[in-house]
């Protein structure tokens, strides 16, 4: 059961975004990507659950090509929780909750027992059953990111791919939608902006530059201060946590604090 | 979707199926009854059953033509054409994500009268082109027009939304440069009559051709009711929930295209019907296409033959344009809708 890319490239009007990629997820495991900003993370994660075709290469899912597997069932193994996605539409939780069941369902399908059960399984997982009849628009920004995922959840995936899930939340959500997520079990694929809090979620860390893969590995091996000072450009010491997981101090122009700095 | 019990109640929805049919066949039979020949409610009956089961009763032959063959066609073609117009409207506004779509924004509207206008005045196809052919034939132009421009815009929704304005302008540019410049004055108000609207023509072969047009239609969207669903947060969202998001949308545009033109062909270019009556039936039903859309259907036909019958007698002696009608209506009623539906900030 894992998701594996191998030599995938992928480009837009004749400019390469993503180039020779190959990795692989490990079950029950959290992969995290990393890289700065137009390093090809958003589309790497596009290629993974295909919504967009890979240029050459191959993506595969238990040894089977996805380009040779139909949309609908693909998606009841493989779910997506876009960056900030949201509606214009008069939503409640549930119903947002409830799309998740689409590809299970068929065209003239009514809604079961076995999909009531689903949704009502996925909020409890992201502590939002008390919110089951709240309005979308009513929700906070990380309260809406755990209601994705519960969509995510309701698909029943063993995969899921996420995409800066963090972004634009405050650091307790932050936090708490990356617990929340290491909690879930699930193999995991997520783009992280944050250095520490891949280090601190992430079980083997994949670091993009210009759409290249420059390496991989567990966040030990990926997080170096040379590494991070050739692709991000910046200096940083690393260090450690309390529980023992790699914590990276950016290492600033001392000038910049002026005569009264220490 | 929302506020309503999942699981499916099936006295009730059978109860408010039966009440919908209920209403649209009183709708219809106050078209019938009301015009400006009086004709009591008991010989229109009796017309009816003449027309359409030869019941051979005594109604002159005159209240026959205008019961059966005039009020009757007449009232079931409204009704189909607001519900197609409705329908269509609920499908752009989920596949294109804005509020404001509806089925002139494909420009199927302006192709269609640049297309009778070229037929009328222009004489464009000789004896062979009837006006609703060539209307036909202009809107699928203009639709593959802005098909066209919105895909090598890139072919995201606001794009297609823009190519349609486009699209829109330029066809209403060639229809006014060959009204102005070739037109004589009672041309120039035969065209401006259809470009607003006009049941007053329609005969029975119209509503043959109409009724299947929007019945297969409408089970088409219905079969797509859940992808239009999933298309909530945008298409790529709605890939990952395993709709065949580019299958789903030519389906889908071509469908509402193939009604839109249809009816505009028969009736010329109605307005606010498509973009009111499908935020009317969301306030209604919340935005589950599986509701939402035989609502649609159901409210666009009732609106329809209600707008027709007002047209009839709002003025005596004249039957105003039917889109000057639905605007009158729809454009208050869509004032409340938006001023309800706003959120609390």
């Amino acid at each position: 059961m894992t998701l594996s890319a191998r030599d995938v490239s992928w480009g837009t009007s004749g400019r390469m975004i993503v180039g020779g990629v190959t990795l692989e997820a490990a079950p029950g495991k959290i992969l995290g990507l990393i890289g700065p900003n137009g390093s090809g993370k958003s589309s790497l994660l596009r290629l993974l659950c295909r919504l967009r075709n890979v240029s050459s290469g191959v993506v595969e899912l238990d040894g089977r090509d996805i380009g040779q597997v139909s949309r609908r069932e693909l998606a009841r193994r493989l779910a997506f929780v876009e960056q900030q996605a949201t509606t214009e539409i008069q939503l409640c939780v549930c119903d947002v909750v409830r799309l998740g069941r689409t590809p299970h369902r068929g065209a003239l399908a009514s809604w079961s027992a076995a999909d009531e059960q689903a949704v009502d399984a996925a909020l409890t997982r992201v502590g939002m059953s008390e919110r089951h009849d709240q309005l979308w628009h009513t929700l906070s920004g990380g309260e809406r990111q755990r209601v994705h995922i519960a969509r995510a959840l309701a698909q029943t995936p063993s995969e899921l791919i996420l995409d800066e899930p963090t972004n634009h939340l405050d650091i307790q959500h932050q936090l708490s939608i990356l617990t929340l997520v290491r909690r879930l079990g699930v193999t995991c694929i997520v783009a992280l902006h944050d250095l520490n809090l891949a280090a601190l979620f992430c079980d083997e860390i994949a670091l993009l530059h210009e759409g290249r893969l420059v390496a991989s590995g567990t966040p030990e091996t990926v997080l170096t201060e040379e590494t991070i000072q050739r692709v991000f450009g910046v200096a940083v010491r690393i260090g450690a946590t309390a529980s023992g997981r790699r914590h990276i101090e950016y290492l600033v122009d001392p000038d910049c604090y002026g005569e009264a700095a220490p | 979707m929302s506020h309503h019990p999942v699981q499916p109640n099936w006295p009730a929805r059978i109860g408010i199926a039966f009440a919908a049919l209920a209403a649209l066949v009183f709708a219809i039979t106050l078209a019938v009854a009301i015009g400006e020949m009086r004709i009591p409610l008991g010989t229109a009956f009796q017309a009816l059953g003449n027309g359409l089961f030869d019941l051979g009763y005594p109604v002159s032959a005159i209240q026959q033509g205008v019961i059966f063959d005039y009020r009757l066609s007449r009232a079931l073609l409204a009704g189909l054409c607001g519900g197609a117009l409705a329908l269509s409207g609920a499908i752009l506004q989920a596949l294109l994500r804005n509020p404001l779509a509806e089925p002139y924004i494909l420009g199927i509207s302006a192709g269609a009268s640049t297309g009778a206008v070229a037929v009328m005045i222009l004489g464009f196809g000789g004896a062979v082109l009837t006006v609703s052919g060539g209307a036909f034939l202009g809107s699928v132009a203009a639709l593959l027009i802005v098909a066209l421009l919105a895909a090598g815009a890139g072919g995201a929704s606001d794009r297609v939304i823009l190519a349609g304005v486009a699209g829109s302008q330029l066809f209403n540019a060639a229809t006014a440069t060959i009204v102005t410049t070739l037109a004589s004055a009672e041309q120039a108000r035969g065209v401006m009559f259809w470009l607003l609207g006009n049941f007053g023509g329609v005969r029975w072969p119209d509503v043959f051709v109409a009724t299947p047009v929007a019945l297969a239609g409408f089970a088409i969207c219905m079969l797509h009711a859940k992808a239009l669903d999933a298309f909530a947060f945008g298409a790529d969202a709605a890939a990952s929930l395993g709709v065949a998001v580019t299958r789903v949308r030519i389906i889908l545009f071509a469908v509402t295209a193939v009604m839109t033109a249809t009816m505009v062909s028969i009736v010329g270019t109605i307005g606010f019907v498509g973009l009111v009556i499908p935020h009317a039936a969301r306030f209604l039903v919340g935005p589950g296409h599986a509701r939402l859309l035989p609502v649609c259907l159901v409210i666009g036909a009732i609106f329809m033959i209600l707008a027709d019958i007002l047209s009839r007698i709002l003025v005596p002696q004249q039957i105003l344009p039917i889109g000057v009608v639905t605007a009158l209506v729809g454009a208050p009623a869509f004032a409340i809708i938006l001023y309800r539906a706003r959120r609390p900030a």
